[in-house]
């Protein structure tokens, strides 16, 4: 276990490693840079600016020197934002990202899992139809077309929520739905399959001979049993709603971090886009990794390789 | 009769020699023809209902997106002056007073957007677009999935360990940030490419967009593919028959070629199918947020973001593109999913 755990976290630390590498070489191959506004500075002005964020140096020493201060816990400061440091940018848009996503992850696992455990529980029947078309149906639409839909329902037609902004409950009625939609119909789909393999089990038959009530059986035996593919889905489950977060963010103009990410790159904010893909990078690897470490904790039948 | 036990007793038992009773001949008799592997999973397929239905739907899909703007009396990109932000199956004053004097207009089933292109040849456009995306980008997956894990599976042992461990690391590679960063970053050196340097002037009529999400896609999606070819190479290269190809002298790359690789064609199939939808997905996600393909072109995830702007005055643009490609997605999930319980039920999770 111990040696389970250090090869992950090493290979965790060689692909954060590989990704911060990749970012920077990618970032500098795109022509233009953060201080090519509409007005051009002149000549001198852009040599200053320059030399005071250290981009006149070799591209090699750039490197160099991001890493060793990134080491030292010291992203930067945003070249397009004055005055603030990526720090400070990532964590203030970190805080609205992570209400939102969490919310949303929180809501799809709240639908998720009891609608596929009731459809699995009701197979053939009327019930388990409905959800699973339903679910079906929910892998397919886009959280783009969710939101607009949304949006377009009970914003323009009915107008009863607001559209943009973040400041109150209401407004995250809309962004956290749209992010729950697809993983809560994933995750019953999984939570399905997997409970109708627990129930054919033998140990099943043996918790119903033992005269256990079916509210025993399901809660102590099938579900914690059932319940473990909906682990492993929760690190695609955060990359998703990372993904789902960039277009989420942009239609209800929410002042996240997946908004951030993206116009730090239409910017050429060079110190915004390393610290953002960073963040967001540790933020899933370590996530899978905890995702898998908690797995073989909690099912002993996996064996450590 | 006394039985012969030992086998090289050159001593004959006569009871081999008597003809055949009536029982013996009956059971070589050949009650149902012996069905062949793609014959039976052929039949499943067509007795699943939803995923004939899904079938029909891909068909009507591709017609649509293909065959009918060859057809239109449109072009994705044609801005017709005086016809801007019509309804659906509206007509312009100048088109009313072309019907007037007798010309034949087409109507603009879905109206037009702000510029006065038809809606309809851009929804069409668009699901070509997407559907290119989804099949050319999976068959890239398919050919360097399969071919990079079957070497590793078919070589094993240290090949197989570097190769998987590079395998992990993209796995664990965060693919949406690396996505997007490189469909700002490739764009340019591919348009410097494609302007300066001859023989490269075709990419340029695919487009550059297009371009660099089959790079992208090819780049960061195929290490699922050869995880699932490797895992069946595996298998598979313990089994007999490669044993007996081995000893006829049959090369590597014949073995892997025609033995391994055609005996897991379902799971090929299958995942390759099951990766359309989730290439469809990424790529009208990227449209969305305004890095996929460029305009002119039309793509459905750039018209739904193109319709937000309107949402108020035109909620039907956003509908057509939005239901369009959840249609799309929805019927290749359902596709694969058949595909995959008639050609490799083992497959299922």
């Amino acid at each position: 276990m111990p040696a389970y755990i250090t090869k992950r976290l090493l290979m965790s630390i060689f692909t954060l490693w590989l990704v911060a590498t990749l970012t920077f070489a990618l970032m500098f191959m795109v022509p233009g840079g953060p201080f090519l506004a509409e007005k051009a500075p002149s000549e001198a002005t852009l040599k200053a600016l320059n030399q005071k964020y250290g981009l006149d140096q070799p591209k090699i020493v750039q490197y160099k020197n991001y890493m060793i201060k990134f080491l030292q816990g010291d992203m930067g400061v945003s070249l397009k934002q004055r005055g603030r440091t990526v720090s400070s940018i990532i964590f203030t848009g970190f805080k609205v990202s992570a209400r939102v996503g969490g919310l949303g992850i929180l809501l799809a696992l709240l639908i998720g899992i009891p609608l596929g455990s009731i459809a699995a529980l009701n197979r053939g029947k009327w019930i388990d139809n409905v959800i699973v078309v339903f679910s079906t149906a929910g892998i397919a639409v886009p959280s783009f077309v969710v939101s607009t839909v949304l949006m377009l329902i009970f914003s323009v037609k009915l107008d009863l929520l607001p559209t943009y902004g973040l400041t109150s409950w209401e407004h995250y009625i809309m962004p956290v739905i749209a992010l729950s939609l697809y993983p809560a119909s994933y995750i019953s789909r999984l939570m399905r399959t997997s409970m109708l393999e627990v129930l054919g089990q033998d140990y099943m038959r043996t918790a119903r001979a033992k005269g256990l009530s079916q509210f025993k059986m399901l809660f102590k035996h099938a579900l914690r049993n059932a319940i473990l593919p909906v682990v492993t889905y929760l690190g695609p489950l955060l990359a998703y709603t990372l993904t789902g977060s960039f277009v989420v963010e942009k239609i209800f103009t929410i002042p996240g971090l997946g908004s951030e990410f993206i116009s730090s790159i239409v910017n050429r904010d060079y110190t915004m886009i390393m610290g953002t893909t960073i963040f967001l990078a540790a933020l899933i690897i370590i996530m899978n990794l905890l995702v898998d470490i908690a797995y073989k904790i909690i099912d002993p039948r996996i064996q450590f390789k | 009769m006394k039985h012969v036990n030992n086998k090289l007793s050159l001593q004959l038992d006569v009871s081999d020699f008597l003809p055949a009773g009536q029982e013996e001949k009956q059971s070589l008799v050949i009650m149902r023809e012996s069905v062949s592997f793609w014959r039976d999973g052929v039949r499943r397929f067509k007795k699943n209902k939803i995923a004939m239905a899904s079938l029909t739907v891909v068909i009507i899909i591709l017609i649509f997106a293909f065959i009918l703007p060859a057809f239109y009396p449109y072009s994705y990109e044609q801005q017709i002056r005086g016809s801007e932000n019509l309804a659906p199956m509206q007509y312009s004053q100048q088109e009313l007073e072309l019907k007037a004097s007798g010309v034949k207009v087409f109507p603009h089933i879905l109206g037009t957007d702000s510029l006065g292109r038809d809606t309809m040849i851009r929804l069409m456009f668009g699901s070509r677009i997407s559907l290119l995306v989804g099949l050319v980008a999976s068959v890239l997956v398919l050919i360097i999935g399969s071919v990079y894990g079957s070497i590793a599976g078919y070589f094993g042992g240290k090949v197989d360990m570097v190769m998987m461990r590079i395998v992990d690391i993209i796995y664990t590679v965060p693919d949406i940030l690396i996505i997007i960063l490189l469909m700002v970053t490739l764009k340019y050196p591919l348009e410097d490419l494609a302007n300066n340097v001859p023989g490269f002037g075709w990419i340029n009529t695919i487009g550059v967009g297009l371009i660099c999400i089959f790079i992208v896609f090819s780049l960061l999606y195929w290490v699922g593919m050869a995880r699932i070819v490797r895992s069946q190479i595996l298998s598979l290269k313990e089994q007999e028959f490669v044993t007996a190809a081995k000893a006829l002298g049959a090369s590597h790359g014949r073995i892997i070629r025609k033995h391994l690789l055609i005996n897991s064609m379902g799971a090929l199939i299958v995942t390759t199918t099951l990766q359309i939808p989730s290439a469809i997905f990424t790529e009208s996600f990227l449209s969305f947020i305004g890095i996929g393909v460029a305009a002119p072109m039309p793509s459905l995830g750039s018209m739904a973001s193109d319709a937000i702007g309107g949402i108020q005055s035109y909620p039907y643009r956003l509908l057509a593109p939005a239901i369009m490609i959840s249609l799309i997605i929805l019927s290749f999930n359902l596709l694969g999913d058949g595909l995959r319980d008639a050609f490799d039920p083992k497959l299922k999770d």
